[in-house]
């Protein structure tokens, strides 16, 4: 069988380097099969974090040649046979081990965030809505946290702005109650200066690393900039606001 | 073994990144693309020439530059420039300088520019490309002078695309006139080579404007619930989401036909000119 090289990062938050390892190769192998059989045959205290192994939990995230992705869906022979496959944590969160961050405060802001309120039900006590309300958000329930999307985000990785903006997971949260027809709580407030819509460039390297495949930028960033538009910037809707009373939700 | 600087072993410094695919190859293709067009529109607006073609005919019908249109003013100083007839104000006033970019291209092209410079697309790749914010996913941008604010201070105009937007609709009004136009040649109907090209122009540029993210958003998009008001459920819902699902299927094709559109005006003003200066032929029923 073939031997690959990889450069797998080791260390902890005080420092640490890049180690060479040479992995025997069997067809079909991802990034994450190899760093298990390094973990197996070279370095029992490589430290991984890893679930489901089928690019749905989320948990194995890393940085392989530069660019952020899920190990478990990344195929070994995506890469040219001699090139050497350099694999690192995410930059954006501390480092806890190895390819393992602490991405804690990703739950930090979730929990921010004024969770669904939904409007009385109706007199037979249901809640109806039509297929077509619906096909947005559903879109954005699609995401695993797998935060490839917050850890490529140069506002939170480079600038570090994780004051000021909670990052692209959550502004597809964020899209997914602000559009969702039942919902009756007002967030554009909070979405324009407490969650930092207006840090975003719109570069859109979210949707560019997005496993799902969810339109990050284009279905909910966009989308709920323009409500803050509405709300904030557009000269004649705030006249037809004052003068109807129209626009609250 | 190679010990990196940086926890984790990221790269520090600028444009710094262990990407190993050519990730530098799209800023830089756009870049050149849209500065190419730039430098080419500013030509077509210093020389102020060769922006109409009627073969010679006075009656109604000829193809009109995109760069002049709007006609606001009819320069008659300069070659095959629009009769005076054509324009909205009728001569251009003597004091403006010859040397000067032409009134009508100065007082027209920020219009369409503002759009796309303000669009969502346009937004991504400038800032990728000119700015190096970031040049591309996980490369390390150009540094930023003080705490970095996105489109939250300077650039807080940006919020304003939606009236580009509407400037943007009121000159694709005037280029589908051109379009038209651009089947007759003294009042007489006929095709040319150059009509085609003239009515493929406000066809992308359409396709262009109404996929737009701020359109997006008017026409539905600002809805949470489709199903909601009176009208659409007496129309079965259809005419509210159809129309915002129409909408995103161009806008879905976004960055696509802002290229294509904005080559296809670089064309058909170089095809213009080519035929009013006489350096090509425009084959058209009406004879050459």
């Amino acid at each position: 069988m073939a031997e690959r090289n990889f450069r797998v990062w080791r260390g902890d938050a005080d420092g640490g380097e890049f180690v060479n390892y040479k992995v025997e190769m069997e067809p079909g192998m991802v990034v994450l099969d190899a760093i298990h059989r390094i973990q197996t045959h070279q370095a029992n205290d490589l430290a991984v974090r890893w679930n489901c192994k089928a690019g749905k939990c989320g948990s194995c995230s890393c940085e392989v040649n530069g660019k952020p992705k899920l190990s478990c869906m990344t195929r070994v022979n995506d890469y040219a046979p001699e090139e050497t496959i350099t694999v690192q944590p995410l930059k954006t969160f501390p480092i806890v081990k190895d390819l393992v961050t602490d991405v804690s405060w990703n739950y930090e802001q979730k929990a921010k965030i004024q969770p669904l309120q939904p409007r009385p039900r109706e007199a037979d006590g249901t809640h109806r809505m039509q297929q077509e309300d619906v096909d947005r958000i559903q879109e954005f329930r699609k995401c695993i946290e797998c935060f490839l999307c917050q850890d490529v985000c140069h506002v939170l990785r480079n600038q570090d702005r994780k004051d000021a903006f909670v990052g692209p997971r959550f502004m597809i949260h964020l899209a997914q109650l602000e559009m969702h027809p039942l919902d009756t709580a007002d967030r554009i407030p909070a979405i324009k200066n407490e969650y930092g819509s207006g840090l975003c460039n719109i570069t859109r390297c979210c949707t560019d690393v997005c496993p799902e495949h969810i339109g990050i930028t284009d279905n909910a960033i966009i989308p709920l900039k323009e409500r803050v538009v509405d709300r904030y910037y557009d000269p004649v809707m705030m006249i037809w606001r004052a003068i109807t009373g129209a626009g609250a939700k | 073994m190679a010990a990196e600087t940086g926890t984790g072993g990221h790269a520090a410094g600028m444009f710094k990144t262990l990407r190993t695919d050519a990730w530098w190859f799209e800023p830089l293709w756009t870049g050149l693309g849209f500065l190419i067009f730039t430098i080419y529109a500013n030509y077509e607006m210093m020389k102020g020439d060769n922006y109409w073609f009627s073969n010679g005919a006075h009656g109604f019908g000829g193809y009109l530059s995109p760069f002049f249109s709007p006609l606001l003013f009819a320069d008659t100083r300069v070659w095959a420039g629009a009769p005076v007839a054509e324009s909205f104000f009728g001569e251009a006033p003597t004091w403006w300088p010859t040397w000067f970019p032409s009134i009508s291209a100065a007082l027209i092209l920020p219009l369409p520019l503002s759009f796309r410079l303000t669009c969502y697309y346009y937004r991504k790749f400038y800032y990728r490309a000119y700015f190096m914010s970031p040049p591309a996913c996980a490369v390390n941008p150009a540094p930023q002078p003080g705490k970095y604010e996105g489109e939250r201070m300077l650039l807080l105009f940006q919020n304003l695309h939606r009236y580009a937007l509407y400037a943007a609709i009121v000159v694709l009004g005037f280029l589908s006139y051109d379009a038209f136009m651009s089947f007759f040649r003294d009042g007489v109907f006929g095709v040319g080579v150059g009509s085609l090209i003239l009515t493929l122009n406000p066809i992308l540029l359409g396709s262009y404007t109404f996929g737009c993210h701020a359109w997006r958003h008017l026409i539905g998009g600002k809805k949470d619930c489709f199903s909601c008001d009176a009208f659409n459920h007496d129309k079965g819902m259809k005419k509210s989401y159809g129309a915002w699902r129409a909408v995103t299927w161009l806008n879905e094709r976004h960055m696509l036909l802002a290229w294509v559109s904005m080559i296809w005006v670089g064309w058909t003003g170089l095809y213009v000119r080519l035929v009013a200066s006489g350096a090509i032929t425009d084959f058209s029923t009406w004879g050459n």
